[in-house]
């Protein structure tokens, strides 16, 4: 792929980034060299904090006030970059190379039509006049897919959804067609079916196209979509580059292998293959261990060889196009993903089920103002959910934001109440009881785990009051009992006893997030409500998180409700799913049920977005086209009309659909009978 | 938009109702009655009692609320006891001379205030923004009175090219230009650093926005990044506070009135109050909440004019 | 791009609180601008606790040795007022009028503002909406026009002015807090707290305003800046505390028509009064810029 007849775009020689601080240099990138041809895609891939964005905007040498290229060479197009002066910068940023940022909203002017901002390219760059620069505009819209151009054009960017704002920056990146394009986690943020449809608009602009692509990404998966080659990070260091099928396939680095080893992938579940989380943390930058980065935690060290001197990147196999900075690289074991070592119990499935939801609805009343003669709105984030969870097991609830799951979470909790229908909690109705109103053994059965590490611990409090005044609330304990107990709840969670002195501003994001389980378990729940607990966290420590849970419901049989967007995950983890869409459930069943045909429509086109890292698996590409209605604005028949790909006809906008139901208890609510949704092939297949 | 004017109409209507029940009330009801406030310490009891007979003070205070809302409606504001006069043959000039002071200030406050903000702002920890900060933070510390009294002491008494007093008689020799010299300097010493920290704080968060890094990576020059991006974002959230600026600067100027003896309205509200002058107390308040409220609404409004985020919701 | 930066170093070695509390204020050593804010406000504190042992004289003994000579001597080191007394030793004293008056009305105010906030941001609907249509209403007068009639009306005395003062800057406070209220109450460590039945109090008081304190200290340093700034207005308009006790103020309105003749009679009480007030505003730029960066 890497033709040598192709001219090289960009260079990075022994590059050395750092920023410079009150506290000092703080040398985020040490030593870093990759070479980009014209036409090649580069994904550089690695947990947050391994310098990829840094490397991003090296590239762009546009580093800030206090970052800096403190070593080494950036060339473009064979010109050193930090020679340039101030106007040959500007020549080349917007035109020969530009950057395609990761949150598309705040990267517009929010006080600026689109078409302005997009005009400006042409006109700075090619001194093109007002009209010519209109009609490039226009034009470059069109190119993005974005539906009526003319009046996109004219819009202010808060008026356009998450998704085609990124196409807007796209197309300003794309406008003076550069032969350097810098992607900067372009698709984090989107919902799953957004992304794989801006995916696929860069992969087509690719076929048209030969811009080289830097692709900067947490997610592996996405980064199989879109490149040639990839390089792996960490700790700011390239640990291994090389083309996608070569590092997938016969990955050479220990932490790549690592990063495999703790991403479930579809089809992968928590029975067959269990997920390797990597131990430890990625070393600060000031306390950069001598040797091999990640020598600290590999499980392949040798402590005389790997934290000596520099580690040497060298061809993995003798294959020049396969780089890995890895001493042991000869020796080590051919790769092979991680199989249950024993045969590991299904989740008991007793008839008894914990939390059953009958006819449940949520309704907010927006209210109108004072001179709105309408007198408010009702906003529907909850309509007709029917569904029930057994003793032990976990049910796993996925859609797309908006989709009402997160406020099922909050029914269930009583943080809000139900507007209609029931929910009982081992036969107790909790539904429209308000949690002030619970009693003390409702609050201890059903606790609760957030999905924001940051927010789900009060800054102001250590981490043992957390814990230990939950334990007084919800048992009773005095004081001296509930610390003690306190420090034991820490060991169940794996975390050091003594961190109960912390504040969580000195813990890490993982760690947090084990403390919140910790005090979520501090009333002996039967049920918990994890509402999307691992999605703001590194893979390699959301591997953790979920074989922690997975662990504690074991011991203490549980009921758990997961909460998430991630398909992957729920496969990995989940014995039942529900798919929500626009507050209604459209598929439930067991994990194999709704992972396999018959698929309602929508699971079918999630599934189909997934991005999977793994270049073998073939999936099948259902792009679905324009934006999710708005939850004040829910169609009157199926919800999902508006976008369907399989749409039957006038029937679905007008007519709620029926409840499909297989013998074996799946539901699907859809018009196409269920005959017909059998018989599609599955979505993803595992080639050879 | 037609809802927009109601809404804010009705607000105000509601506003001016509340403030003059309180002024009233206050007025009406605290330590010592109104007819010995007007008749003063040396009137006899028995020529209190009769005044309170006479207007009817002795009735509901509903009552004499809605009469007095009656009356001021109709122009009727009252008999000042400390001019002697009706308040409508005061007040009007009064007013007009604050705004001859105001609007002098407020043409030097808003451009300086904007120039000096975004200059600040736009390289933040730069020498030049940390001068232009610490003077701003200097100039809105030294009170009124203070800043009257150093100006004074050296234009005045020390090289002797100024008026000590503006009293806008131009009987000693002083022009009026020269007489409204000091008092703008005061005004515009006291009010710009405050408006300026507002825009330089503006202007500082604009510049951590994403899109002034894609605007800079799109290849603009630096002085198009700052006038075409972010001066543009960067006076939305200072804009209010700048109309804000006209508030003190009609109403709130009674210290510096005070110093240099200009016969303008709040050197008319501090004589009515330290004279328990009602009448002059409450219609000076109730214009002084009036002006209040409709900056307020024409600071809402030019707010949703220039932020298209409010604009098209 | 920065977060690389802020993510490296997420934990730092445990230590007491006093230590932890020491460490904080010896980040103020990293601006400049808020060390000098914090020596000129430490100076008149301890001007202030120090008047008896520090003050040459009794600030409201007329000095009838010295008849009509005011000026500056090596009886008298500022002179004196226009009534012979030690100007040196009113302005000491003076310095403990405003010390103990404007704590106490920014302690007021805050107490009162705080509560109406965190009721009006936590239960927000019908309780929002009189809390703060009532502030808005007082946030509609002129502050100094609120102040004259207050006094006017009230009689001017320490505790009318303190009244003034809570009035006027409570609502001002209530906005700040119901703001923060607003944000914080959406986070998840509050649900958790309701999660294991915390009362409202518990959960406004415990939960929220601490996580509040940042923004608040920033806001009560200002304020105490503006309230120096309006005890010294309302003594200089004869609207401050009565004869004969010092305060700033009320020295200026005496001495100021004398100022072509003793201008320093003037002068000095305005440089004390300035020299506070920028005080104030230096260490609240001070500690912000350092909260920022934190």
């Amino acid at each position: 792929m890497t033709g040598s007849t192709k001219r090289p775009v960009l260079e990075l020689v022994n590059a050395r980034i750092s920023y410079f601080t009150r506290a000092g240099e703080i040398n985020v990138v040490p030593d870093i060299s990759f070479t980009l041809h014209e036409g090649e895609a580069l994904g550089l891939v690695g947990e947050s904090g391994c310098g990829k964005s840094t490397v991003a905007f090296a590239v762009m040498n546009y580093l800030g006030g206090s970052g800096r290229l403190t070593g080494g060479r950036i060339l473009f197009e064979g010109r050193d970059m930090q020679k340039m002066s101030a106007a040959e910068l500007r020549a080349v940023r917007g035109n020969k190379m530009s950057m395609v940022y990761q949150d598309p909203m705040s990267s517009l002017n929010p006080v600026m039509t689109v078409g302005r901002q997009l005009m400006e390219v042409p006109i700075i760059h090619e001194g093109a006049s007002e009209a010519a620069a209109r009609e490039r505009a226009i034009a470059i819209l069109k190119e993005v897919n974005l539906p009526d151009p003319e009046s996109v054009f004219e819009r202010y960017p808060h008026q356009l959804s998450g998704g085609q704002q990124q196409r807007v920056v796209i197309a300003m990146a794309l406008m003076s067609e550069p032969s350097l394009l810098v992607m900067d986690e372009p698709t984090t943020g989107l919902d799953v079916t957004v992304e794989a449809a801006v995916l696929d608009l860069v992969v087509r602009l690719r076929e048209t196209r030969n811009s080289a692509i830097v692709f900067i990404s947490h997610n592996l998966g996405t980064v199989v979509r879109i490149c040639d080659r990839i390089g792996v990070m960490y700790a700011g260091e390239l640990v291994e580059e090389g083309p996608i099928g070569k590092v997938f396939r016969d990955p050479r680095h220990p932490y790549t292998r690592g990063l495999l080893d703790c991403i479930p992938v579809l089809g992968s579940d928590k029975r067959s293959a269990p997920l390797v989380p990597i131990p430890g943390q990625v070393p600060p930058a000031m306390a950069r261990p001598r040797g091999c980065v990640f020598a600290p935690r590999c499980p392949h060290v040798v402590p005389e060889r790997c934290s000596v001197g520099d580690i040497p990147t060298s061809p993995a196999g003798g294959d020049a196009e396969h780089l890995v900075q890895c001493v042991r690289e000869p020796e080590l074991p051919d790769y092979r993903r991680p199989q249950a070592s024993g045969p590991i119990e299904a989740a008991i499935e007793a008839s008894e089920p914990m939390l059953s939801i009958v006819h449940l609805d949520k309704v907010y009343r927006q209210a109108g103002g004072l001179f709105d003669s309408a007198g408010g709105y009702d906003v529907r984030a909850l309509s007709d959910v029917n569904l029930e969870a057994q003793r032990g097991t976990t049910l796993a609830i996925v859609g797309e934001s908006g989709c009402g799951k997160s406020t099922l979470a909050k029914v269930l909790t009583g943080l809000e109440k139900a507007t209609a229908g029931k929910v009982s909690l081992g036969g107790v109705e909790i539904g429209d009881t308000a949690v002030e109103n619970r009693s003390r053994a409702v609050k201890r059965q059903l606790q609760m785990v957030f999905q924001n590490p940051d927010s789900t611990l009060n800054p102001s409090h250590s981490i043992g009051y957390a814990i230990a005044r939950t334990l007084q609330r919800l048992k009773r304990l005095a004081g001296g009992l509930a610390n003690r107990e306190a420090r034991g709840l820490m060991e169940t969670v794996k975390l050091p006893a003594d961190f109960v002195a912390r504040k969580p501003r000195q813990l890490s994001g993982g760690q947090k997030q084990r403390v919140a389980i910790a005090r979520a378990l501090a009333g002996g729940p039967e049920l918990m409500v994890a509402d999307e607990p691992v999605s703001a966290l590194d893979v390699s420590v959301q591997a953790a998180i979920i074989n922690l849970l997975i662990e504690i419901q074991r011991q203490r049989g549980a009921t758990l409700v997961f909460i998430s967007h991630d398909l992957s995950v729920v496969r990995y983890l989940a014995d039942r799913v529900a798919v929500m869409y626009l507050g209604k459930i459209v598929e439930a069943g067991t994990v194999e049920q709704v992972f396999a045909p018959p698929y309602h429509p929508y699971t079918e086109a999630l599934l189909s977005a997934v991005p999977i890292p793994d270049p073998d698996v073939k999936q099948k590409r259902i792009i679905l086209e324009g934006n999710i209605p708005s939850v004040t604005n829910v169609p009157p028949g199926c919800p999902f009309a508006t976008r369907c790909p399989r749409k039957v006809g006038p029937i679905c906008d007008t007519t709620p659909p029926p409840e499909l139901r297989t013998p074996g208890g799946h539901r699907i609510v859809c018009h196409i009978p269920l005959e017909e949704l059998t018989v599609v092939d599955p979505v993803v297949k595992r080639a050879s | 938009m037609i809802g927009f004017f109601a809404k804010r109409l009705a607000y105000l209507v509601f506003t001016m109702l509340v403030v003059s029940f309180i002024i009233y009330t206050i007025s009406e009801f605290t330590p010592g009655d109104v007819a010995r406030k007007i008749l003063g310490p040396f009137a006899t009891k028995n020529q209190v009692e009769l005044l309170t007979e006479e207007m009817g003070l002795n009735r509901p205070v509903f009552i004499r609320y809605f009469e007095w809302v009656g009356q001021t409606l109709s122009g009727d504001l009252g008999y000042s006891t400390r001019y002697k006069t009706e308040v409508n043959n005061i007040i009007w000039g009064r007013l007009y001379n604050t705004m001859i002071l105001a609007s002098i200030a407020f043409a030097i406050i808003v451009p300086a205030s904007i120039l000096f903000g975004i200059v600040a702002g736009m390289a933040e920890a730069s020498k030049l923004d940390r001068t232009i900060s610490v003077a701003s933070i200097v100039t809105t510390s030294v009170p009124e009175f203070a800043s009257g009294v150093f100006l004074s002491w050296i234009f005045v008494i020390w090289l002797g090219i100024l008026p000590g007093t503006s009293t806008l008689d131009t009987g000693a020799g002083w022009s009026i230009a020269s007489q409204l010299v000091l008092p703008v300097a005061v005004m515009v010493l006291y009010d710009l650093g405050y408006v300026i920290r507002m825009v330089r704080a503006s202007m500082v968060e604009v510049m951590m926005r994403p899109y002034i890094r894609t605007a800079v990576l799109k290849g603009l020059r630096f002085r198009e990044v700052i006038l075409k991006h972010a001066v543009r974002n960067a006076m939305i959230a200072p804009f209010t506070v700048i109309l804000l600026q006209i508030n003190y600067l009609v109403t709130g100027v009674v210290v510096v009135e005070a110093v240099f003896a200009y016969p303008g309205f709040g050197r008319m509200m501090l004589e009515g109050a330290l004279s328990q002058d009602i009448a002059i107390i409450e219609a000076g308040a109730l214009f002084a909440v009036l002006i209040a409220v409709v900056t307020q609404i024409v600071g809402d409004f030019g707010y949703m004019l220039l932020n298209p985020r409010i604009r098209f919701s | 791009m920065t977060t690389d930066v802020r993510n490296f170093g997420a934990t730092r070695p445990r230590d007491g609180k006093l230590a932890r509390l020491l460490r904080r204020i010896a980040l103020l050593r990293e601006s400049p601008v808020g060390m000098i804010g914090a020596g000129l406000v430490l100076f008149w504190i301890l001007v202030a606790i120090l008047a008896p042992l520090i003050s040459p004289y009794d600030p409201n003994a007329n000095d009838f040795e010295i008849a009509r000579d005011w000026y500056p001597s090596a009886r008298h080191w500022l002179g004196t007022d226009n009534q012979s007394r030690d100007l040196l030793s009113r302005i000491i004293w003076g310095s403990r009028t405003v010390l103990i008056v404007a704590p106490t009305a920014v302690g007021c105010a805050y107490v009162i503002g705080c509560l109406m906030g965190l009721l009006a941001g936590y239960y927000r609907g019908w309780v929002d909406l009189v809390v703060m249509r009532i502030s808005d209403i007082i946030l509609s007068f002129p502050v100094i026009i609120l102040y004259m009639i207050i006094i006017a009306n009230f009689g001017p005395s320490a505790f009318n002015i303190i009244l003034a003062v809570t009035f006027i800057a409570a609502p001002q406070i209530t906005r700040i807090v119901r703001g923060l209220t607003l944000e914080l109450r959406e986070r998840d460590y509050v649900a958790a707290a309701k999660m294991r039945g915390e009362s409202a109090w518990y959960i406004m008081l415990v939960e929220i305003l601490p996580n509040a304190r940042g923004p608040l200290i920033v806001d009560a340093c200002l304020r105490m800046g503006y309230t120096t700034i309006a005890i010294g207005v309302l003594g200089f308009l004869g609207l401050g505390l009565p004869p004969p006790d010092p305060d700033w103020g009320g020295m200026v309105k005496d001495s100021y028509a004398l100022m072509s003749t003793y201008p320093l009679m003037s002068i000095i009480p305005c440089m004390a009064i300035s020299s506070l007030v920028v005080g104030f505003n230096l260490l609240a730029d001070g500690i912000r810029e350092i909260g920022l960066r934190d």
